[in-house]
């Protein structure tokens, strides 16, 4: 295997848990929480303060989850409380963070070669390995409890959990803050992991956290009683390493950003056309 | 049981599209009794049950039940004692979870949610004898995802679940309306068991005056947010019954009644 396809692998487990995370509002709250491509540099920018200032990466790194959370209690709090649309309300938060970011560290590029990381002296794969295993057990055990279906039954329908005695909204704000704390995570994962934090780095984040979705669901979509986290981190890996191998074909890296768009959009076009296509076929041979 | 007083309720208020719907309204439904609510559309069936279970909030007036103002309770606090059927079948339950996660979420209701795993394995076989009760076979379709299930399933398990705690009060929001002739009556016989056996205070909506008759201790119909007829039932005959209706809605009739 070469550096690409390992370094693809790696990034793909990274960005694993930002699907994960997303996958909390996009599929089952239904929420389009543009927040996330504030979060996730958020989350390179709390680690990097955080081990500046001497912290351990393993803390700061918690850190960057915790401090995640609090950007889905802003667009929790835009959109519930000030009634903000939730597109708009996940873009002003967004807004906010990219001065945050910037206020965070006083400056836009931050180098972290000099400073320890979670994967220091270990495989980075092992270590990402290990991370992404505690989020998939943690999220399939919160997703199995009282709180964690009342968070899918809010989702699929609110007037279901209100005659439950229950405050939809109350779920709404925990899936946005477990949502953004994971997409933090993943952020702090890879200021980590490329060793530089950036304002940048969150630059259309939601169309891989999304595409990984896709991906996902289209490519294990017999499997049905797979769950949602397994489905996301399969789409993740699935769709960086797509990525991975339209540059080693001679791609460049400059092509990434469009090469991504357009995995997105064959995976949509086949999850729309492919049942028509095989509806018209199986229909021509009944005529026969 | 349930006492309205003096409740008034307009929509787009201030605006060219100003409507009112009620004005100083006055009703009271008597514990144990199934009140068959008719009118034509418009006429504030379906306010009134928003305004009881909290969904929206009247202007003026008073909501209390069992001699308690419930003005103040939130629809989500008004479940702990009220009950509702929805028109759409999927209203009432959650599509992507299985049938046993929709039934152990309702079996939870207005009880503290926490950390605990939902799904109790001491209780299946309750759940599995619940809902053979329906005579649907979904006792063995446990596992099933809701979305799965025809709309006469789905309704029948929206019904269970609004009824398996036995509220003070159950609304059916025309639960009926959107299945075929029999479906339908399957589900309104399932009604008439469970309110029977649990002895449940219930308001029914309807556009079917046949069901209204056959179902209901009392008939109320209402017109432009006013109570134009209140009669036990036996009183009054389904011709008389129409009559009345088509005399305030000239060319409309019960199309299911006729």
């Amino acid at each position: 295997m070469n550096t690409l396809m390992i370094a693809s692998i790696e990034q793909g487990l990274i960005f694993a848990v930002l699907a994960i995370g997303v996958t909390i509002t996009f599929k089952i709250l239904d929420f389009a929480d543009m927040s996330v491509e504030g979060t996730f540099p958020m989350g390179a920018f709390i680690f990097s303060k955080f081990i500046i200032a001497g912290a351990s990466p393993l803390t700061s790194t918690l850190l960057a989850f915790f401090l995640g959370t609090l950007a889905g209690l802003i667009t929790y709090t835009l959109n519930i409380k000030l009634k903000i649309k939730s597109l708009l309300s996940g873009i002003l938060t967004m807004t906010i963070l990219y001065s945050v970011n910037l206020r965070l560290n006083g400056k836009s590029n931050i180098g972290l070669f000099n400073y320890s990381s979670i994967f220091d002296g270990r495989e980075a794969v092992i270590v990402l390995i290990i991370i992404i295993a505690a989020v998939k057990i943690l999220m399939d055990m919160f997703l199995k409890t009282e709180v964690g279906y009342l968070l899918i039954a809010t989702g699929d329908n609110e007037t279901l959990v209100k005659s439950l005695g229950e405050n939809s909204n109350k779920y709404k704000m925990i899936g946005l803050m477990i949502s953004n704390g994971l997409v933090g995570l993943s952020g702090a994962m890879m200021a980590q992991y490329q060793g530089f934090a950036d304002i940048n780095m969150g630059m259309s984040i939601i169309v891989t956290a999304i595409a990984s979705i896709i991906v996902g669901d289209t490519i294990l979509k017999k499997s049905r009683k797979l769950k949602n986290t397994t489905r996301a981190i399969m789409g993740a890996l699935v769709y960086k390493f797509i990525g991975a191998v339209a540059i080693d074909l001679g791609l460049a890296p400059t092509d990434l950003k469009a090469i991504n768009a357009i995995i997105v959009i064959l995976f949509l076009s086949y999850n729309t056309f492919a049942p028509e296509i095989k509806n018209k076929k199986s229909t021509e041979a009944a005529q026969c | 049981m349930l006492d309205i007083k003096n409740m008034s309720k307009s929509f787009n208020i201030g605006t060219d599209n100003e409507t009112n719907i009620f004005t100083s309204f006055d009703f009271h439904i008597n514990k144990g009794e199934c009140t068959g609510i008719l009118g034509a559309n418009g006429c504030g069936k379906s306010t009134l049950f928003n305004i009881i279970s909290g969904a929206i909030i009247q202007e003026e007036g008073d909501i209390v039940l069992n001699g308690d103002n419930i003005n103040r309770l939130k629809e989500n606090e008004r479940a702990k004692f009220i009950g509702r059927v929805h028109q759409n079948p999927s209203a009432g339950v959650s599509p992507s979870l299985t049938i046993l996660e929709n039934i152990s979420l309702s079996d939870k209701k207005c009880q503290k949610f926490g950390l605990r795993k939902l799904i109790n394995k001491n209780k299946i076989n309750q759940y599995r004898e619940m809902l053979s009760t329906l005579d649907l076979g979904l006792e063995n379709k446990l596992d099933t995802e809701v979305k799965f299930l025809s709309g006469g399933q789905r309704q029948s398990l929206s019904l269970l679940m609004a009824t398996m705690n036995k509220p003070e009060l159950l609304l059916l929001d025309e639960h009926t309306a959107a299945l075929d002739p029999k479906t339908s009556r399957l589900i309104m016989e399932k009604t008439k068991e469970l309110i029977n056996t649990h002895s449940i205070t219930t308001m029914m909506i309807s556009h079917n005056v046949r069901d209204a008759i056959k179902y209901s201790d009392r008939i109320v119909m209402l017109d432009k947010g006013r109570v134009i007829l209140d009669v036990k039932n036996g009183c009054i005959t389904e011709k008389e019954l129409l009559n009345i209706y088509n005399s305030r809605n000239s060319g409309m009739m019960f199309q299911e009644a006729v």
